[in-house]
């Protein structure tokens, strides 16, 4: 058998221009396989990950998937506030560590303006318990003096090229409306954050008497006519929010978790609901899922189409070798050693193929991984292949022998009918 | 050493037989020049002879063991152990080198590599002398089989077909692409080293002016009883 594979090997390097095309479409194939894998385990662990140590996530009633969606993802917008009087009395039960509200609805150049108290960046935490961390400046004080200052995500700064000391201008709603604009209370970024992989890379971070005092002069989403408050002067106003969006809650136990939920959904004084973030983020990669199953599914596809590449040049090389193949009979090769010889050529090339296309999904990864976290925000770890993806390789692997087994058949059936007179 | 005995032997889906022979010996080291039309069944019958393809009906014999009664894989073996075949053209594999190509039989049968090795002290030295003996130059052992000239590439294909001494060799018109002056070298090149070697030679041509070399001549339409 050792001598037949040299064989194989060496009549392969003799068709090497067509087989190289064939390795070169395999390879392509477990590189789409592959990385489209790894780009969609990391994709869900970055999307799980958008938030951690928040027991509960408490928001005026709708469906949880939506409730995570503007809280968490600040997609969309909440049907209804809560009101501050609401989140207090969550924060004095006796279960609750803390609470820490959000207030969102503006916007600063398309990325999603949050008000929020300095909790904020001691209590919030993603993948895996981290902490959120200053990469540079300070977060904003939430006293008077700093009533304008913003903390803005990684990817703000990136995209905009904000650095601290920058001037903003924040926008009402979603900023599509000209005119809408918070002009006359113009923000000082204050403080950058490193960056995370989740939405607080895309978001400007204010304090909610922030959110309070640029909104003195509007009523149902327009400036109120006839009333201007300068920046200077909102800070003699009560700026003390009597409505926010949605509060995380901190228990100082898991063992409450329910208890609380119970509690908040039966608060009398407003209909409220709390959802716990890891169920409803499951609930959420339902929805947004599918898309990942179509990728999958167009990538086993490609495979499949080189595999089948690689049995149509195997077996159209096929009757150009019946020579070759009459002259191994002669000299005491059997159908079944020829058939071990198609189809080991068929393996090697597979085997090659898979090779080179998982060394490129390393190398892909390990080059391209930093433009798409800094484009895309997904952070690709460089880790040893995953079940999944052994799974996929071994399928490869398999669905290679099988079809290198079709044009080893065949020539089988061939060198049994031609004897050593191929007729060609 | 060879018998044929009530030979029957058809195509798969052919309407008749295409040869039936009664009865043909060949004795050890004959040399026996078969001779017949194109299309008279001559690759036909080297197959039978071969154990490539077994008859649908009767016995041939080889060595007193009829192929017919071996298993497909024991006739592969066998072919490999006491059968050198030589083809019309392109016997080599063009991308193994000479010496590799004169090799491969050895690969298939360790009996074969085992008595190159006995008379010449190694595999590759029985191969080298072969080589030396039908006029290959060393300088050309390395190289690949398909940048050869035709008349050296049926030399090699000679070499090849007698490393390690087989009982019986079978060429099916190894010099029909050759032009006189080189047939007539390789003719007395493959009767050297088929007595030398005590094989058996059955040779099938068309072309009569070689016959007379031979210990026997014969005519397939003679003996094939089958008839168009």
């Amino acid at each position: 058998m050792k001598h037949l594979l040299g064989l194989a090997a060496r009549s392969a390097w003799a068709r090497r221009g067509t087989l190289a095309l064939v390795v070169f479409s395999i390879a392509l194939a477990t590189l789409l396989l592959l990385s489209l894998e790894r780009m969609r385990a990391d994709v869900r662990e970055s999307f799980a990950q958008s938030v951690s140590g928040t027991d509960l996530i408490v928001g005026a009633r709708t469906g949880s998937v939506q409730l995570m969606l503007y809280s968490v993802f600040h997609v969309g917008g909440a049907t209804n506030n809560i009101r501050t009087a609401s989140v207090d009395a969550i924060a004095k039960h006796r279960a609750v560590d803390w609470v820490v509200p959000i207030s969102l609805g503006d916007s600063h150049r398309g990325f999603a303006v949050l008000g929020t108290t300095t909790a904020y960046f001691t209590r919030f935490q993603y993948a895996g318990h981290q902490p959120l961390r200053l990469m540079q400046g300070r977060a904003f004080s939430g006293d008077l003096d700093g009533l304008y200052d913003a903390v803005i995500g990684a990817e703000v700064a990136d995209a905009l090229g904000y650095r601290l000391g920058q001037r903003i201008v924040l926008s009402h709603g979603a900023g599509a409306l000209p005119g809408a604009e918070h002009a006359d209370k113009p923000f000082t970024v204050v403080g950058i954050l490193a960056r995370t992989g989740t939405p607080v890379d895309r978001t400007v971070h204010v304090s909610l008497a922030a959110i309070e005092a640029i909104h003195l002069d509007w009523a149902s989403g327009a400036p109120m006519p006839g009333v201007v408050i300068p920046a200077e002067q909102a800070r003699k106003f009560d700026l003390a929010p009597k409505n926010v969006t949605a509060a995380l809650v901190g228990l100082k136990g898991r063992v409450a978790v329910f208890a609380v939920q119970r509690f908040v959904a039966s608060y009398a004084d407003e209909p409220l609901m709390a959802v716990l973030p890891g169920v409803a983020l499951d609930e959420l990669w339902q929805v947004v899922g599918v898309g990942e199953k179509a990728l999958l599914g167009m990538s086993a596809l490609v495979a499949i189409v080189s595999l089948a590449g690689l049995v149509a040049v195997v077996l159209a090389g096929l009757n150009e070798r019946r020579r070759e193949l009459a002259v191994l009979r002669a000299v005491g090769a059997g159908p079944r050693h020829v058939l071990w010889l198609l189809a080991g050529e068929g393996v090697l090339i597979t085997l090659l193929g898979a090779a080179i296309g998982s060394v490129a999904s390393v190398l892909l990864i390990a080059f391209a991984g930093p433009w798409v976290q800094t484009r895309f925000g997904i952070a690709l770890r460089l880790a040893p292949p995953s079940a999944a993806e052994w799974t996929l390789l071994a399928a490869v692997l398999a669905a290679g022998v099988l079809a290198s087994l079709v044009p080893g058949l065949r020539a089988y059936r061939l060198s049994l009918a031609d004897g050593l007179s191929p007729k060609v | 050493m060879l018998e044929i005995e009530a030979l029957r032997f058809a195509w798969r889906g052919a309407p008749r037989d295409l040869l039936r022979i009664d009865a043909l010996t060949i004795a050890r080291g004959e040399t026996l020049f078969l001779q017949g039309a194109s299309g008279a069944g001559k690759s036909t019958l080297l197959g039978l002879l071969a154990g490539v393809l077994t008859p649908t009906g009767g016995h041939v014999r080889l060595l007193g063991v009829d192929w017919a009664a071996l298993s497909g894989a024991r006739r592969d073996a066998r072919r490999a152990e006491h059968v050198g075949y030589i083809f019309q053209q392109f016997n080599l594999l063009p991308y193994l080198s000479v010496l590799d190509n004169v090799l491969l039989t050895t690969r298939f049968s360790p009996r074969r590599a085992e008595q190159a090795a006995q008379h010449a002290g190694s595999v590759r030295d029985a191969a080298w002398s072969l080589l030396q003996r039908f006029g290959l130059d060393a300088a050309i052992w390395p190289r690949a089989a398909a940048t050869l000239s035709v008349g050296q590439q049926q030399r090699v294909a000679a070499a090849r077909a007698l490393i390690g001494r087989p009982e019986l060799v079978i060429a099916d018109e190894p010099t029909s692409a050759l032009d006189a002056a080189l047939r007539d070298g390789f003719m007395d090149l493959l009767l050297g080293e088929c007595r030398a070697a005590g094989s058996t030679l059955v040779f099938v041509s068309h072309d009569e002016r070689l016959a007379a070399r031979f210990d026997r001549r014969l005519s397939l339409a003679a003996i094939n009883r089958a008839g168009p």
